[in-house]
């Protein structure tokens, strides 16, 4: 069983909202007793995923979570955009792919430095990506 | 808009990241940093990123065509005080800043910047005596 124990929800329309993000979130980690590895794990693929929002579809809004499951607790960070959408999630999650004439590591990266991640598209509506990542895993 | 200073030390550039980098902050300093060594005629670079929690692909990239730059302006970077966490990190996201040469702290950063432009020198001389 997953509870949530407390949340907060930030909206990125521009660059300096990352930073704020990324704030934030280090504050969420520390308030959990996540180690320092962690943290920066965490931070960086929640920083690759809201500089995608902002680029792709133009920003979106972020959900912090404390989550209490698998007997300790992790935060879970939800991307939610409304932007064009991925039309092939499949090729996106490569190492490479990129439709930004960049490296393309930001998908698969993200995904490497965190405990589980989740993405859901659809083109002409948006894209949501949950990332979750436990104290310890 | 902030702006991250750039020191000239003799023959050596250097910059103590101490804020949070966005993006645009991040391409400032690139390009402000290799006028500077285009300006200067600088035969290395310095990066001291111990304050820098986090650095993702766009910061690593960064970093990676400052290097790339300066090269070709024939000056050498070295990025120095680089967090254990933030290395670790980097390796994970698949972004191993090629081509960027690392030290523990600035002496040692210096030192390593040092012995590269004597190396230069010497063989410069060399050059010099076989001419002759
Ligand atoms: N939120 C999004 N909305 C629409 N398309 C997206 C979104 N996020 C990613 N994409 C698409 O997925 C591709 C891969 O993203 P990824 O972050 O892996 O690489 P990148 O952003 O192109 O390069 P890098 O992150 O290395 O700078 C992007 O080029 C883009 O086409
Ligand atoms: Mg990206």
């Amino acid at each position: 069983m997953m509870i949530v124990l407390s949340s907060d929800t930030v909206r990125i329309v521009k660059e300096l909202d990352m930073v704020v993000f990324r704030n934030r979130l280090k504050e969420f980690a520390v308030k959990i007793g996540m180690g320092l590895v962690n943290q920066t794990k965490l931070i960086t693929a929640a920083s690759e995923l809201s500089r995608n929002m902002l680029r792709y579809a133009g920003g979106g809004v972020v959900l912090i979570e404390i989550i209490n499951g698998q007997r300790q607790n992790g935060l879970r960070v939800t991307f939610t955009d409304t932007g064009p959408g991925i039309p092939d999630i499949k090729e996106a999650m490569k190492d490479g792919f990129s439709t930004g004439k960049s490296l393309g590591l930001g998908l698969p990266g993200a995904k490497r430095l965190v405990s589980d991640f989740e993405i859901k598209s659809t083109v002409g509506k948006g894209t949501t990506i949950t990332i979750t990542k436990w104290k310890n895993g | 808009m902030d702006k991250i200073p750039i020191l000239k030390i003799g023959h050596f550039l250097m910059v103590a990241i101490q804020v949070d980098l966005y993006d645009r902050l991040a391409l400032n300093l690139e390009a402000d940093l290799v006028q500077a060594v285009s300006k200067t005629s600088a035969k290395g670079v310095l990066i001291d990123i111990s304050a820098v929690s986090i650095v993702d692909s766009f910061m690593g990239r960064i970093l990676g065509n400052i290097a790339g730059m300066s090269k070709v302006l024939d000056a050498d970077t070295v990025i120095v005080g680089m967090q254990p966490a933030v290395a670790i990190t980097l390796v994970e996201l698949g972004l191993p800043l090629k081509g960027v040469q690392t030290a523990l702290n600035v002496e040692k950063g210096m030192e390593l910047l040092q012995k590269k432009i004597k190396i230069v020198d010497e063989e410069a001389f060399d050059d010099d005596s076989t001419l002759q």
